[in-house]
């Protein structure tokens, strides 16, 4: 069936919305190709603004790997502005692709990538402006297959009725995968319809269908059993690991916007996974081994990279990118590269050592020195330890120095507000960092002019990770603790001029924290919040912490549970998380074991398994993978001069 | 260089824009030559861009290079480089004086959808015959009250908008076109200020977004009330490529 355009009726809308550029496709390297040769459809969507979504990685990752392949077409859409929602609901006009501007439920698939929970709302107003039933269960033949990836789909629950699938980890060889499966079922003439094409995706294990899993509650109100409620349905669903990052070497051809969007760079992915063993972190937790990408590989990916897109800037991009074991030859050999050519250098590493202030001298050679992150996290050693982040005040001490006499003049400090057994006194001794910190920074450098800004962000226990047994704080103490802070820092009359101060209140924290330990009772939640209007979750402006909590306490009523059951409740061994048979490959003793860890003072300490042994997490085990690193012992050549 | 908004592309902003072709000079590896100072740019300079959702045939800048080159090159390379819509027509290597002292007035076309000929005629004849049609617009610097009479030299009806300013949509009959020549003053003087001057000495209020395109800008020949060419002073034999 054809296909039309929809931008003949989308256009005279976009006289009348606010930045109508980002609806109307059209970057570099984007592509269009023909509908009706295709044999099967993705649209892929991240469930936020334009500005934010288009960036993202693992979409570009996706669309590249999708596009490439023979008769497959993958196009975009993300979530439009409440301006252009309100023209497309009064004009008919559904939810469209940016590429061809092709009605979204026209689709085989609409695979959405969530990094934050916090898009939940977007992926229901986007459904209802297709036109494609919000429940699962509704959906015909006709409807496209929504499948969610991305790290929020670690724990899919609350949103479980409104999927038909989700995967779990590294998208590039499933998505290829589930392309083939639907690809022969197409051909067959769609035998069985939607559920038949649903069991073979579920049957090869890889791809989970929570349809197909029947949910039980204990009388306290937890999760007693996720169990399969039909054959060829396997019990646990695992994640996907890609091995060998050099033979993916995407995105080759980077999208380039006409809009302004948040990231304006070319980004190279130059390891995956983190096991520095943070225990706070559920991206270094669901992203084990370490695999990184070589020097060679990267150097080659810039080069295309720059050629492709004409940016001027380069990102390094991974979990702790000073951890790449050749990132200095990297660093260096591109340094030297790009001299005269007014390409800059960026590395979103927050590692607080020496190391990372060497680095980025390195990187910002001929660049400004504008500012400097460090992330110790907590305030105190004591916390330090709990979430195994181990530096001491000395070591930060130093560096912050190193980096004030290398030129920085502005440094930052991250911290986190709320974690596990988490007092007072440990929040205000942050305040004791800062003024340390510009204290060694003044003698240093003999001036009065450098800054330190602390940045707080309070803390949310994630599942698949030793704190997914944690209490979250309640929102009320996480304000009061930081105004205490705050206050500290204002009434300092010798250090608090030279120190920022930077925090959001504590309660989109909490709705985060619902959202990810949350189970298939959230989605009444979400779906009463989206009904109200609730959209954008992600955007202060936006965010309405009451709208959220009147949903809540209506689509909650009956079941025995709250908000703070989800939330601030400490969970015990033997309870069913909503997310146990979702395996990212940890071994749910060792979890458990390394939550003990964290809260009794005497307990282990986590070093990296990259250099100190194998600690058995778990994940190489059970999932057969193993740590890729290097050094390669290869350089950077220069570039011949063309 | 002179280029071209078309299509889709007429969403863009003027910063869109400027991003698109620095990048552009990028790619295309364009000798562009960069400011001094800390923080270096490349030596482009943009003059009148038209607004976000008006198209143009008759969009200039002046680029800075560090070498000498061949414009027929640069202008192929360029108009390569840059995404579809954003078409480059014509560079020429510059006689000197400033291009934007060259850019006295503008013509435009506006696509009036659902609006007869005969009224817009009637309201543009409202329109020349007033001496000063005061109109406001927001500004960066709050309400701004400035005549959009003074700067209209010309208003008529025509009856074909050409293929550039007839667009993708497809036109909701009845239409009118509305073909403008407006002198640059300061507080400029916009097609949209102009409709809004209809709408208060006519009440013509168009039901559809109106459809604006810039089609040409350039001296004035205030007699005559014709545009000219920008880039007749740099032109030596033929230089264009489109």
């Amino acid at each position: 069936m054809p296909v039309e355009s929809l931008f003949p009726r989308l256009e005279p809308l976009l006289a009348r919305v606010q930045k109508p550029v980002q609806y109307i496709g059209g970057e570099l390297n984007s592509v269009i190709s023909d509908w009706d040769s295709a044999a099967v459809r993705w649209c892929l969507m991240y469930p936020d603004a334009y500005e934010v979504g288009l960036p993202n990685q693992g979409v570009q990752i996706l669309y590249e790997v999708l596009n490439e392949r023979p008769g497959v077409l993958a196009e975009r859409t993300y979530a439009v502005w409440h301006d252009l929602e309100a023209l497309m609901r009064e004009h008919d006009v559904p939810q469209f692709t940016v590429d061809a501007h092709r009605p979204v439920a026209a689709f085989d698939l609409l695979g959405v990538s969530f990094s934050t929970e916090l898009g939940y709302t977007n992926l229901l107003n986007a459904l209802d402006l297709a036109g494609i039933p919000l429940y699962a269960r509704d959906r015909g033949p006709e409807h496209p297959i929504v499948i969610a990836g991305g790290h929020a789909a670690f724990n899919p629950e609350p949103i479980a009725d409104f999927l038909d699938a989700a995967v779990l980890g590294d998208g590039e060889e499933i998505a290829l995968a589930i392309t083939e499966v639907v690809r022969e079922w197409k051909a067959e003439g769609s035998p069985g319809g939607r559920d038949e094409v649903l069991a073979r995706l579920a049957a090869g294990g890889g791809v989970y269908v929570p349809r197909f899993y029947d949910v039980t509650y204990t009388a306290d109100g937890a999760v007693d059993r996720v169990t399969p409620n039909r054959p060829g349905v396997p019990e646990r669903i695992a994640k996907h690991t890609v091995m060998d990052l050099d033979s993916w070497p995407y995105p080759r051809k980077l999208l380039v916007p006409l809009a302004e969007t948040v990231h304006e760079r070319f980004s190279v992915e130059i390891f995956r996974g983190c096991t520095r063993g943070c225990r706070f972190c559920q991206a270094g937790m669901i992203t084990r081994p370490v695999r990184e990408r070589s020097i060679a590989s990267i150097g080659e990916m810039v080069r295309e990279g720059l050629a492709n897109t004409g940016f001027e800037e380069v990102g390094l991009l991974s979990l702790s990118s000073a951890d790449h074991s050749e990132i200095h030859d990297i660093a260096k050999g591109l340094a030297d590269r790009y001299e005269d050519d007014k390409i800059s250098l960026s590395l979103p590493s927050t590692r607080v050592d020496a190391f990372n202030v060497t680095l980025a001298e390195e990187l910002t050679r001929n660049g400004r020195r504008s500012g400097l992150t460090f992330a110790p996290e907590g305030g105190s050693e004591r916390m330090r330890k709990v979430i195994n982040k181990m530096v001491t005040e000395e070591d930060l001490i130093r560096t912050v120095s190193t980096a004030y006499t290398h030129g920085w003049r502005q440094v930052k400090l991250y911290f986190m507000c709320g974690l596990p057994t988490e007092t007072d006194s440990d929040v205000l001794q942050i305040a004791d960092l800062a003024r340390a910190v510009i204290k060694a920074g003044r003698e240093a450098t003999g001036t009065r002019d450098i800054r330190c800004t602390v940045s707080i962000g309070g803390f949310v226990p994630k599942p698949q990770t030793p704190f997914q047994w944690a209490a979250q704080l309640d929102h009320e103490t996480t304000d009061t603790r930081l105004r205490k802070l705050r206050e500290v820092l204002r009434n300092d009359r010798q250090y608090g001029k030279a120190i920022g101060f930077r925090y959001h209140d504590g309660k989109p924290g909490i709705v985060e924290g619902l959202l990810s330990r949350g189970d298939r009772r959230v989605g009444a939640v979400i779906e009463q919040v989206w009904r109200d209007g609730g959209r954008f979750d992600g955007w202060s402006e936006h965010f309405s912490f009451d709208r959220w909590m009147g949903a809540a306490e209506r689509a909650l009523a009956g079941t025995g549970v709250d908000v703070d059951w989800y939330t601030t409740r400490e969970r015990g061994r033997e309870e069913t998380l909503p997310w146990d048979h979702l395996d990212a490959g940890l071994d749910r003793d060792w979890l458990w074991q390394d939550w003990l860890d964290s809260i009794n003072p005497d307990g282990a300490e986590v070093e990296d398994c990259r250099w100190e042994g194998c600690y058995d997490c778990g994940v190489c085990g059970e999932l057969g993978t193993e740590i890729q690193i290097g050094p390669t012992g290869r350089q950077l050549l220069p570039l011949s001069v063309v | 260089m002179h280029y071209a908004k078309r299509g889709r592309l007429r969403f863009t902003s003027h910063r869109d824009f400027q991003r698109a072709f620095e990048r552009a000079l990028r790619r295309a590896a364009v000798p562009i030559a960069y400011s001094a100072g800390f923080s270096p740019h490349p030596k482009v300079s943009y003059a009148n861009a038209a607004a976000t959702g008006v198209a143009s045939e008759a969009e200039y800048l002046e680029l800075g290079l560090a070498q000498r080159r061949d414009p027929k090159e640069i202008a192929a390379a360029l108009d390569e480089a840059l995404p579809e819509g954003f078409d480059v027509i014509e560079v020429l290597e510059t006689a000197g004086g400033s291009l934007a002292d060259r850019l006295a007035a503008s013509i435009w076309q506006i696509r009036l959808d659902g609006v007869t000929p005969q009224v817009a005629a009637e309201a543009v004849g409202a329109f020349l015959a007033a001496e000063v049609v005061e109109v406001e617009r927001m500004t960066k610097n709050g309400l701004r009250k400035f005549d959009a009479r003074q700067a209209v030299i010309r208003a008529e009806l025509v009856d074909d908008p050409g293929p550039f300013a007839r667009g993708s949509d497809p036109v909701l009959p009845p239409c009118a076109i509305l073909q403008l020549v407006v002198r640059h003053v300061t507080p400029a003087v916009r097609p949209d200020d102009v409709l809004s001057g209809l709408r208060l000495v006519a009440d013509l209020m168009p039901p559809h977004p109106p459809r604006v395109t810039r089609l040409a800008q350039g001296p004035l020949d205030a007699s005559s009330g014709e545009v000219h060419d920008p880039l007749a002073p740099d032109r030596s034999g033929d230089g264009s490529v489109a």
